[in-house]
């Protein structure tokens, strides 16, 4: 499988490939670790004329802990995300959601910036950075904007990001001292989840103080669920409360039926990784 | 759509070729370069029959461009032993039953290489976990498991002896 023909550019500042987009307009398309995009192009399903790739900007490389303000290259890999030891004192979720993506030759390759911008409902991190309150950064030829997470996903590869926009860098707090658990049902290793549930809480005492919930590849977009998260602050996170937060995430979501399985499959399969990943967040709060 | 000079290093050897943007590594490697221990198999990032191992990472190269590796450290399974002198996981591989048809087990050498780099002492669910990226349609993966494991064992107790 050949993709179409296309001008390869590797600029090395934000600048420069944002020069190149506003240059070649719909024709160009940035690749970050390329396994999305690569196979798409073999398909010829994506079609491009430009290809611009970011490997070289260093801008857009490494993790930063300032205090309690994580920052994250949009071309941190998978790998990386695994590795740093920096990260997983501040958001240890990040290692246990990519430990669960695609397999390790993938995660060398792909990277947080093209798993979060690509707006593919079944990416994991997406969820993920809706439960830690992320923002994006977008570089793009009017200068650079933020975006949440929580409002950056329209439908499916539709996203708050412009055609000419970048997505840089993604920030957010650090979530230590906090339950976390990233659960996910798929069929086998590297496909994408049938359903998965990222759960964050804080207690005080007994009680959940905060939780927060976002699912992942049950609707065209990921889902956080205020409802869910509501039914668990005041409780002990017992059995009445964990099947409050399912209910409510029941109203949130809206699976369709694929390859991997019917709507009420589905729903099922979500209310049971939720539960699974309320327990376990629990366990470690 | 113009051709590009890239240079890169291969098993030790710098080379330097003239690709279109849309060659992708594995074809320059096995039509190019006569590199052809690197497999390809299901060509769309699935099987890992076309792995290599690229700074100090194993890359799938039928999903990678050869103009991303300019500047690149690459190595095949041609690197890391030969006919005459067979790396220890090639000689794990053999004596432990680990290939059937063979197809697979470049890529497989190739991926298990780097991840004893990473975990020396990997436990068997390590090793299939590491091992998650790569496909074989014969041996049920027993033999490929064990084998990764005995190499461990082995490259562990030479580095000992030689302490």
């Amino acid at each position: 499988m050949i993709p179409a023909a296309f001008d390869y550019h590797r600029p090395d500042t934000i600048d420069a490939a944002v020069g190149l987009l506003a240059e070649h307009g719909e024709e160009a398309r940035v690749v970050a670790g390329g396994h999305s995009l690569i196979p798409m192009m073999k398909l010829r399903m994506a079609y491009l004329s430009h290809l611009v790739d970011l490997r070289d900007v260093q801008e857009m490389q490494g993790i930063t802990v300032d205090g309690d303000t994580v920052t994250l290259g949009a071309m941190v890999t998978q790998h990386e995300l695994i590795t740093s030891d920096a990260l997983a004192s501040v958001a240890p979720i990040l290692r246990e959601a990519s430990l669960q993506i695609a397999d390790p030759q993938v995660r060398y390759m792909g990277t947080i910036g093209g798993n979060v911008a690509n707006g593919d409902p079944g990416n994991d991190i997406p969820g993920l950075m809706q439960a830690l309150d992320a923002k994006f950064v977008l570089a793009g030829p009017e200068g650079r904007r933020t975006v949440d997470a929580r409002g950056f996903y329209e439908a499916a590869y539709m996203t708050a990001r412009e055609d000419e926009e970048i997505l840089t860098h993604i920030r957010f707090r650090s979530v230590a001292g906090m339950g976390y658990a990233y659960e996910k049902q798929k069929r086998k290793i590297g496909d994408y989840a049938t359903a998965a549930a990222a759960v964050l809480v804080a207690k005080d005492g007994d009680t959940i103080s905060e939780a927060r919930i976002a699912m992942t590849n049950l609707s065209d977009t990921p889902i956080f669920s205020e409802g869910a998260g509501a039914a668990l602050v005041g409780t002990s996170g017992d059995g009445a409360a964990v099947a409050a937060a399912i209910a409510a995430m029941q109203a949130d979501i809206d699976p369709a039926e694929d390859n991997r399985g019917p709507v009420e499959f589905k729903r099922h399969v979500a209310g049971v990784m939720l539960s699974r990943a309320i327990n376990s967040a629990l366990s470690r709060a | 759509m113009t051709k590009t000079h890239v240079s890169l290093t291969v098993n030790g050897e710098k080379k330097d070729v003239l690709v279109d943007p849309r060659e992708l590594l594995i074809h320059t490697l096995r039509e190019q370069m006569d590199i052809t221990g690197p497999h390809i198999g299901c060509e769309t990032s699935h099987c890992g029959a076309c792995t290599v191992d690229l700074d100090g990472k194993s890359v799938k190269s039928c999903t990678m461009f050869t103009v991303q590796a300019e500047g690149a450290d690459v190595t095949t399974i041609e690197g890391l032993g030969s006919p005459d002198g067979l790396h220890v996981l090639q000689e794990a591989f053999k004596e432990n039953h680990g290939l059937q048809c063979g197809y697979c087990t470049p890529g497989m050498i190739t991926r298990a290489h780097r991840l004893l780099q990473e975990n020396p002492n990997p436990t068997e669910e390590e090793v299939r976990f590491g091992m998650a990226g790569n496909l074989c349609r014969c041996t049920g993966y027993q033999n490929i498991v064990k084998s990764v494991l005995a190499a461990a064992s082995e490259m562990n107790s030479a580095k000992e002896a030689a302490e």
